[in-house]
């Protein structure tokens, strides 16, 4: 198992440095980029050549590649030109970085309470309307632009909810920073109005969020209860004459956790990429609206740190999945 | 070098699901589905509809026509009135003309990204599931890398790439991101049948290679394809939509894009709803009819389903 | 230039205004919506609006402009004097300054940010950092291949500071008006290393001056910059040395998002924002905001590049699309209330502004038979705009190329179309001279001809390759003579004479519109000047 472990985690390294790679030489083949950014509209061609020099963008890209990744071995992922200009890149993504946790997890938890139980539901009933509906409805989830859904709900449910439309707080509670997580802050500090406004700002952004999971897992649910519900122990467990609640608890519901507790893992690439529409619908600063700005505005230092932190983020959580898959199901690990 | 056992399983799992004789099964009871034909009957309006596009447009979808009914000083646009039943948009172009042509543009854009990634997946998959050893390695640690990034992500960075943004560049962007997914999903199913009886018996036979994987083993692995290529349109759909929201998407929209119409008028949600609504349902139901159609297929093609 | 008269104007004009100041309660938080971050608070380096913004409000120059107009006014130089050749000034100072650090304002602490700002090094000379120096005073001491338009400041006594230039410009001391130019506290420059410039791979990276200690003389203070929550923070300074500020704090609050932006305002969370997309200002009025729109001190030009295609060096071409382009409907139907067709390359309000040139009304058959004279008929042009961005001049790029390529495909124009990201191609193309034609434009920084015609066609080799045509070269020494006459009325008529002939005799570009941007507040907030140069000072302001 350690093994395994350790062997994922250089797999890992290898992935993320082919990435940073690529994602580097294609950045600096383009047009415009830092020079642009710094100089604007003022720029003539000389004071375009002098600084593309002055900062050894003419040089060969693997050159710039080498360099890059000696400052980034020390931290230095460069300096933001677009999103929070004069920001370190690498301190851009510590500040945001709880905030979209915040919200995925919040987008999760929703997701979760509605799609587990809806899902067994339907399974239970298969072939039911209600079946059929809640199918229905969870593809319309998927079907809908998030940020389209994300506009509808800021729109129409904010008045309608008293609930705030853009930021993450707001700024005249005066709440005290702790660990970046401004509902745990707010419950660490007992600086509970903090916390309620801190969550309060999360709801709209997590509902539009939470769709893309909450129908994956309400699907993977209903399936896998299904898949569970015909095999051998369960018509076991019903020849030996045990009750329904009991064969539920029991085998049903556990067994079908399995592929449930794995999807959930997975919904981090769909929470990602969906953070960077619905937080920039909201005003929302996390690493998803950093990532909206970086791409509006050609910030490529702080886009290559946000997309190579977003990559790490990403196998290092389907890792864990597989890990825990591993630790779930003894079959796994004989492979 | 291996990437999430889970999310490969998810491909593979997809892929093992082979065999001849479950077409015809399939359509057997596709045909009583009610879910599948609702979906089929959706994307079927669909395509006739944007087919037939350039002759129902009552205008030219690039022609300012009513402009002199756009003020923006008084955040005014051309209002519904007689021969613009829907009025015009933010540069007095006849709205209902834009919808129509638009739906067509929305096809071009779901196929040619879903073809595209359907072909590069075809070769990288053919290539590491057919001759394996030293090019499979190669070919998946490609895909690892590409799968390293969670798949809008990664279409969002391909298509800020591009220095001059087109339709063309926004359908690159889209089905580059598909090509490890299709290549997964035919790798494993060849890799699977490399090991089955009758792969083994050609080669037994002397049948050559090529023939071996062009005759048996690609046919073989159609039914998964298809169904991830319907599910791959519907999301090619959404994402360009997604695209022109981050200013990414293609800028020219002389003729337009359902995905493209809903994504650029986002300063004005609020004043002109209905500018974002009418693009936005539609692209939800042409999205779901390719959902819809996408599930129930692959429910079909699932041998397990078959009791 | 006689600087008695200057100040005569100023000041008379000044006892004219005022009205609204002295009423309004005092305390208070004023929350402004801001587009973006500021980069840094040490105004000579700064570059962009959203920094410039946030420095105005803590520091001041040694001259200002008169609230709502692009007039020089003394702000921290009481009066001052030129010699008859223009290149030695006399600076008479205020008395009784301090700094915020309670270090006293006086001759020496001017001589001493001079003398900063000329003897930048390294790093610190990059045009990406010092832009406005390079662009207004050119060189450093360091560059003898770059001359410098300054020569020396000396201390004549507490104060009076006397500044020798090695030329005449018309451009002086209006300069000095930027606020880039503003007086920091030697004491502060030197105790947080203020010029310690460091490159750091593609960027650059600034001491802690700029980004923690900036220390002006203006009537707010510097408080904290919250980055966590995207909140800047500048407090009164009880020690000013004029009227006091009557807001307790005003708060820069960063919202990206414009249509966020609005909400906030309407949800109460800011007091104002700036640049309104022009389409919600009808909306914003009847819910009860003020929309305060500033005087259009910019234009926004359809460019022409002689460099590729050699039809568009033959005037009539040029003329052609002129006429072509129907300036009169697009201002209508894409611009803001109060938006006007250009006839020159300058608004009224600059000194040289032309007022006899006759604007040219939109005429497709002339732009027909134009193009059927210079043989040109089947003329093909490829056209940049831009996108992933909004300018006060050209609220919705994508709206205004839309009108223009339509009407010159109506007078039988091919047009290839290419846009680009502002930041991701635009500009460099356009830089090189890769398109034929394309939409640009400018947002001037103060009242002189030389700071818009002299900027863009100042050079032969500009963005629209003017030296390809034998007028070009020129026209750019002509515009040079212009800028070093030191006599104002002798160079206000070349100026006019030099609008002219550009509009009649070269037309290097079609200069499309003048349209006013606009800042939008809260009905309770009073005392804000909209200016043209976006020069609002919130000193005055209060709130309630």
């Amino acid at each position: 198992m350690l093994r395994y472990t350790i062997r994922r985690l250089i797999q890992l390294v290898g992935v993320v440095l082919v990435l940073s790679l690529l994602l580097f030489a294609w950045l600096r083949a383009l047009p415009g980029g830092p020079v642009s950014a710094l100089l604007g509209e003022r720029a003539t061609p000389e004071s375009r050549a002098a600084l593309t020099k002055q900062l050894g963008l003419d040089q060969p890209i693997i050159v710039q590649y080498f360099k890059f990744l000696g400052r980034a071995a020390s931290g230095d992922f460069g300096v933001s030109n677009g999103v929070q200009p004069g920001d370190s890149a690498m301190e851009i993504f510590l500040q945001r970085f709880p905030a979209t946790i915040e919200l995925s997890f919040s987008a999760l938890l929703i997701a979760i309470a509605l799609g587990i139980p809806l899902g067994y539901l339907a399974a239970k009933r298969r072939g039911s309307w209600f079946d059929n509906m809640s199918v229905i409805g969870s593809l319309i989830g998927v079907a809908i632009p998030v940020f389209f859904l994300a506009y509808v709900l800021k729109d129409n449910f904010s008045h309608l909810l008293g609930l705030p439309s853009i930021g993450r707080q707001n700024g005249d509670i005066g709440a005290t920073r702790v660990t970046g997580f401004f509902v745990l802050d707010g419950l660490l500090t007992r600086e509970f109005d903090a916390s309620w406004d801190a969550l309060k700002h999360l709801i709209l952004p997590a509902m539009a969020l939470a769709t893309i999971p909450f129908a994956v897992i309400f699907r993977i649910t209903r399936a896998a209860v299904l898949e569970v519900l015909d095999e051998d122990f369960v018509r076991t467990a019903e020849s030996k004459g045990l009750t329904a609640p009991v064969i539920r608890r029991r085998h049903v519901l556990r067994n079908a956790m399995l592929p449930v507790v794995t999807t959930i893992g997975l919904q981090t690439g769909a929470l990602l990429s969906g953070a960077v529409l619905t937080e920039k619908v909201f005003a929302f600063p996390g690493v998803g609206e950093a990532l909206a700005l970086g791409f509006e505005r050609r910030d490529y230092p702080v886009l290559l740190l946000l997309l190579i932190m977003a990559a790490i983020v990403y196998v290092l959580v389907n890792l864990l999945v597989d890990l825990s898959y591993a630790l779930i199901d003894p079959r796994i690990r004989t492979r | 070098m291996t990437l999430g056992v889970t999310k490969k399983e998810k491909i593979d799992a997809l892929a093992e699901n082979v065999g001849v004789s479950l077409a015809a099964s399939a359509w057997k009871r596709l045909r009583r589905s009610p879910v599948f034909l609702i979906g089929a009957t959706i994307i079927g309006i669909f395509v006739v509809l944007s087919l037939l596009s350039p002759w129902l447009a009552p205008h030219d979808p690039a022609d300012p026509m009513l402009i002199k009914q756009v003020v923006k000083a008084r955040n005014e646009i051309p209002p519904p009135q007689p021969g613009h039943p829907l009025g015009g948009d933010l540069q007095g172009r006849d709205f209902l003309s834009r919808m129509l042509v638009g739906s067509q543009q929305t096809l071009i854009v779901g196929v040619g990204a879903t073809l595209i990634g359907l072909t590069g997946g075809l070769i990288l998959g053919t290539l590491a599931g057919a001759i394996g050893g030293w090019v499979d390695s190669v070919v998946m640690r490609f895909v690892d890398v590409m799968l390293s990034l969670p798949a809008l992500l990664l279409a969002f960075s391909i298509a800020a790439m591009f220095a001059h943004p087109s339709q063309f560049s926004v359908i690159l962007a889209i089905s580059i991101v598909q090509i490890p997914v299709f290549a997964r999903l035919l790798r494993g199913s060849m890799l699977a049948q490399r090991a089955s009886d009758h792969v083994l018996a050609a080669t037994a036979l002397g049948v050559k290679r090529g023939s071996i994987v062009f005759r048996h083993m690609l046919p073989n692995s159609l039914g998964p394809v298809i169904v991830q290529s319907t599910l791959v349109l519907a999301t090619a759909i959404i994402e360009a939509a997604a695209l022109s929201f981050l200013g990414l998407g293609n800028p020219d929209d002389r003729i337009p894009e359902w995905g493209q119409m809903l994504g650029d008028v986002q300063k004005v949600f609020d004043t002109h709803p209905h500018l974002a609504a009418y693009p936005a349902i539609c692209i939800i139901i042409v999205a779901l009819g390719f959902t819809l159609m996408g599930e129930t297929l692959r429910e079909a093609l699932d041998p397990k389903n078959r009791r | 230039m006689t600087g008695a008269a200057a100040l005569a104007l100023s000041a008379c004009a000044q006892s004219e205004r005022g009205t609204d100041s002295g009423s309004g309660k005092v305390g208070g938080t004023f929350t402004f919506g801001a587009a973006g971050a500021p980069k840094l608070f040490d105004p000579f380096y700064a570059t962009d609006g959203e920094t410039f913004r946030v420095s105005r409000q803590m520091y001041e120059g040694l001259v200002g402009f008169k609230p709502g107009t692009a007039e020089v006014e003394p702000a921290l130089a009481t009066k001052w004097e030129s010699s008859s050749d223009g290149k030695t000034w006399t600076f008479t100072l205020k008395e009784g300054v301090k700094f915020h650090d309670d270090t006293p304002f006086n001759a020496e602490a001017v001589c001493f940010n001079f003398e900063r700002w000329y003897n930048q090094k390294g790093p610190a000379q990059s045009d990406a950092v010092s832009q406005y120096w390079l662009d207004n005073f050119g060189g450093f001491k360091d560059t003898p291949d770059k001359p410098s338009l300054y020569k020396s400041c000396s201390a004549k006594d507490a104060k009076t500071a006397v500044i020798e230039l090695s030329s005449s410009t018309s451009q002086f001391p209006s300069v000095l008006g930027f606020t880039s130019f503003s007086i920091s506290s030697p004491e502060a420059l030197k105790k947080y290393d203020a010029d310690n410039v460091v490159q750091a791979g593609d960027a650059f990276t600034y001491p802690a001056y700029a980004n923690e200690h900036p220390t002006g003389t203006g009537p707010f203070k510097f408080g904290k910059f919250d980055k966590a929550n995207n909140v800047v923070e500048l407090v009164r300074n009880e020690n000013y040395h004029g009227e006091k500020a009557k807001l307790d704090k005003v708060v820069f609050r960063i919202i990206p998002d414009e249509t966020a932006r609005k909400q906030a305002l309407e949800a109460g969370d800011i007091d104002g924002y700036d640049l309104p997309n022009a389409a919600d200002w009808a909306g914003l009025k009847d819910k009860g905001f003020n929309v305060a729109i500033r005087p259009a001190f910019n234009v926004l030009y359809f460019g022409i590049n002689q460099k590729n295609n050699p039809k568009l060096q033959d005037l009539k071409v040029r003329q052609a699309l002129m006429y072509a382009i129907n300036r009169e409907q697009l201002v209508k139907s894409q611009l803001p209330e109060g938006a006007k067709v250009a006839t020159q390359f300058m608004p009224e309000a600059v000194n040289g502004y032309n007022k006899d040139i006759k604007e040219v009304k939109y005429d497709l058959d002339k732009a027909k038979s134009l193009l059927a004279e210079a043989g040109a008929s089947d003329l093909k042009l490829k056209f940049y705009w831009p996108t992933e961005v909004t300018r006060p001049y050209m609220p919705s790029p994508k709206d205004i190329y839309g009108a223009i390529a339509g009407d010159l495909q109506k007078a039988g124009i091919q047009i290839e179309t290419v846009s680009k990201p502002w930041n991701g191609g635009y500009l460099t193309d356009v830089d090189q001279g890769i398109p034929d034609v394309f939409l640009l434009g400018w947002t001037g920084d103060n009242g002189t001809a030389h700071n818009w015609i002299g900027t863009f066609f100042g050079r032969p080799d500009n963005r629209f390759n003017t030296g390809a045509s034998p007028w070009g070269k020129a026209l750019a020494e002509e515009l040079a003579k212009a800028n070093s006459e030191p006599d104002e009325a002798k160079r206000t008529k070349m100026y006019e004479d030099l609008n002219k002939k550009i509009m009649e005799e070269y037309l290097p570009a079609v200069p499309v519109s003048h349209s006013p941007p606009a800042l939008v507040l809260k009905k309770d907030i009073k005392g804000i000047t909209p200016s043209p140069l976006t020069d609002e000072k919130f000193g005055g302001a209060s709130k309630g």
